[in-house]
């Protein structure tokens, strides 16, 4: 019986409230059901927060230097302390005092017995300005004493605060992905748009410039294009420079993809009813052909920021990207590239390591999931 | 095919122009020259006189206009294979490249092997276990190695190596061996050392084409002509590799097209990090105080065979899938 009555009620609900959703709405209920990929948007997102916020986030000045702290490996967030009457929930870690071993002039570090550094959230530290807008000294998280200093991720060679740095890093490292892939985007859907609409010896040129870039190994060119920048310019010339530099890297796969697109949409029959209609080319292609791949030209987008941050780091560790009083995730990696070091401190070389493969990853696995969605075949 | 093969051979003569030509504009985009690099580490020890600049100048050419030094190299290089000197070996370039070329090329061809024997049989396994607990392992895993840039898995290799092995990290071989004739001993220790940066530079590359042949593998899977061959009897196994495979395996081939270039880049960093006899550090150093006639062969040379193994790519491609060759 009740199965009966239910056949009853539900045709009429699916009737009475038909779901009309646009293409974009479609996507991203399709991206939703890719739990990776969605799990992933808030990651980048958080990512980028960090980035944006750096100084909030970052407990310590990058830059700030600390003789008394170097080399300190990461400390740990510690819940209870035995103060006497009892063990107390306080937010500590633990006092460190540094010794040097007078024969081998080896460092070491001990705790300080009953001394803590207590720790909490929203605390004053140095100040800094707030998207360069506003003088704030508070920060999310670190010791409460703006004098004491807690390296969670340990310190390097000058006693800065590896956390801080990765942080402030991400900046740039991130920040680099995304104008690069602007500049490969504007190169890109300009020449393979024109490759695709026209065809003919254009495409034919075009092309074979590609395949130019891509049939011959690309590092030893750019690595000779970043070693050609002085060492002199200013922090914001280099990072434009590397920028583009990176940029060079995506723009062919992207322009391929463009006029892959344009070639099969050409023969469409709407794109040949729109211009049948009198529409210009430049309409036909802006009020037609790119709203129909742009959800495609998205993914394909966020696939290739990875690739340029990876990009940024190789060249900035070889040390012929971006140079050292610019922070950023290769530069960072730079400290550690010697095998001594990194057995004297493994910390230099895993830290900024899982960032750059945390934020990559994420990045992929959202670009698969919009790639999924943005394809209307896919099921 | 010989026509197919002619025309291709055509193809490559203005790609290789092109590519000296912007070998050549690279190498000389940084402002000054390899005297100025000289002059600045001389400046502690009462700097390079006026006189000896000039006559160095004249002996290199250096004080010429651009296309002049251009055609000079390329007359050197294409009647007498002379590929001119290095400024701060003072040495020909002849001399110091072609031992670091082979290795750089044998690595990479090491690499293209590693790639394909772990790929294929990944790949497959991917395929044909859909969703299983193999399958994600093996998707993680591509992830994993698509993220995780060249050099700093070859830190980390060296490190755990170092660490947890006690094996003697950096170069191809261990240190006692470096000076001494080839022996059993030392190709013992050699494929030793060798696997690492293979292992390093071919995990992007094989994370890559797992994929890759996971994809293809599982578009021919579910053919009509796979459930032909299942219906009439045929074993599983066999009807996978003899069917499906062979369809699914064209990727493999026509991949060397981009992925020989991204090995040997890859290489160049890899080796820059472990230290390796190849042309990375070579060419890092030419780079870095401008020994221009260095740093330009280097990249020429590591360019041209790049494109020579594209060409053969494109030859096995057309000789094992006859429908490229009439396109």
């Amino acid at each position: 019986m009740s199965t009966v009555e239910l056949s009853h009620e539900s045709p009429e609900s699916a009737v009475a409230a038909p779901i009309l959703l646009g293409p974009w709405a479609l996507m991203w209920r399709k991206f939703k059901r890719h739990r990776l990929a969605y799990v992933s948007l808030w990651l980048v997102g958080f990512v980028y927060l960090l980035a944006l916020f750096g100084n909030f986030f970052a407990p310590e000045a990058h830059d700030e230097t600390n003789r008394r702290g170097i080399f300190v490996p990461p400390q740990g967030i510690h819940f209870f302390h035995d103060a006497g009457q009892g063990a107390q929930f306080v937010l500590h870690a633990d006092a460190l005092r540094m010794k040097v071993d007078q024969s081998t002039m080896r460092r070491s570090y001990e705790v300080r017995e009953g001394e803590i550094v207590p720790l909490g959230f929203f605390v004053r530290g140095h100040e800094y300005e707030l998207l360069g807008l506003w003088k704030v000294d508070r920060h999310f998280f670190g010791p409460k004493d703006p004098e004491d200093v807690v390296y969670f991720f340990g310190s390097d060679r000058l006693g800065r605060d590896i956390l801080s740095r990765i942080i402030i890093g991400t900046q740039i490292s991130m920040s680099i992905g995304l104008v690069g892939v602007a500049v490969s985007l504007i190169i890109g859907v300009s020449l393979g748009g024109i490759s695709g609409y026209y065809g003919g010896w254009i495409d034919n040129v075009i092309q074979r410039i590609i395949e130019f870039l891509r049939s011959i190994p690309t590092i030893p060119l750019w690595m000779g294009l970043a070693a050609a920048i002085p060492l002199g310019w200013p922090p914001l010339r280099t990072y434009f420079i590397v920028t583009l530099i990176v940029s060079m890297i995506g723009w062919t796969s992207l322009a391929r993809e463009v006029r892959g697109k344009f070639l099969s949409l050409r023969n469409e029959d709407f794109i040949t009813a729109a211009r049948l209609d009198g529409l210009s080319d430049w309409e036909v292609i802006r009020k037609h052909m790119v709203p129909s791949f742009s959800s495609h030209i998205i993914a394909s987008l966020t696939l290739a920021v990875p690739l340029m941050i990876l990009a940024e780091t190789s060249l900035s560790f070889l040390g012929i990207g971006l140079q050292p009083p610019i922070v950023s995730w290769g530069t960072l990696l730079k400290e550690a590239q010697n095998i001594r070091t990194i057995i004297e401190a493994p910390w230099l070389l895993v830290a900024p390591g899982s960032m750059i493969v945390f934020a990559v990853l994420a990045l992929n696995f959202l670009g698969d999931g919009l790639r999924d969605a943005a394809d209307p075949h896919a099921n | 095919m010989i026509q197919f093969l002619y025309r291709r051979i055509l193809y490559m003569i203005p790609t290789v122009f092109l590519v000296s030509v912007v070998t050549f504009a690279i190498i000389q985009l940084p402002p000054g020259d390899y005297l100025d690099t000289l002059a600045a580490e001389l400046a502690d020890s009462g700097g390079l006189d006026e006189g000896t600049r000039q006559a160095l100048a004249d002996q290199y050419g250096l004080g010429q206009p651009m296309w002049i030094q251009y055609l000079k190299w390329m007359r050197g290089i294409l009647f007498h294979w002379d590929f001119g000197i290095s400024f701060e070996k003072n040495v020909p370039v002849n001399d110091l490249i072609w031992d670091r070329l082979g290795w750089t090329f044998g690595i990479s061809v090491l690499t293209l092997l590693f790639i394909w024997m772990t790929a294929l049989p990944i790949g497959i396994y991917s395929a044909v276990k859909k969703y299983s607990v193999g399958d994600y392992v093996a998707t993680f895993l591509g992830f994993i190695g698509l993220a995780v840039p060249n050099f700093l898995l070859a830190l980390v290799m060296m490190y755990v190596a170092f660490k947890y092995f006690g094996q003697s990290v950096g170069g191809l071989v261990s240190p006692e061996y470096l000076d001494q004739p080839w022996s059993w001993a030392k190709f013992v220790d050699l494929l030793k050392h060798i696997w690492m940066p293979i292992v390093v530079v071919g995990t992007s590359g094989a994370a890559a084409l797992i994929r890759i042949m996971r994809a293809n593998l599982l578009d021919e899977l579910y053919r009509p002509y796979v459930v032909t061959a299942r219906a009439k009897g045929m074993s599983e196994f066999q009807l996978l590799l003899r069917y499906p495979v062979r369809v699914a395996l064209n990727p493999f081939i026509s991949t060397i097209g981009w992925i020989l270039p991204t090995l040997v880049s890859g290489e160049i960093i890899v080796a820059v990090v472990m230290n390796l006899p190849t042309t990375g550090p070579l060419l890092l150093r030419a780079l870095l105080v401008q020994d221009m006639y260095l740093a330009g062969s280097l990249i020429l040379i590591v360019s041209l065979l790049t494109v020579l193994g594209t060409l053969i790519s494109d030859l096995l491609l057309a000789w094992i899938d006859p429908r490229i060759r009439y396109q």
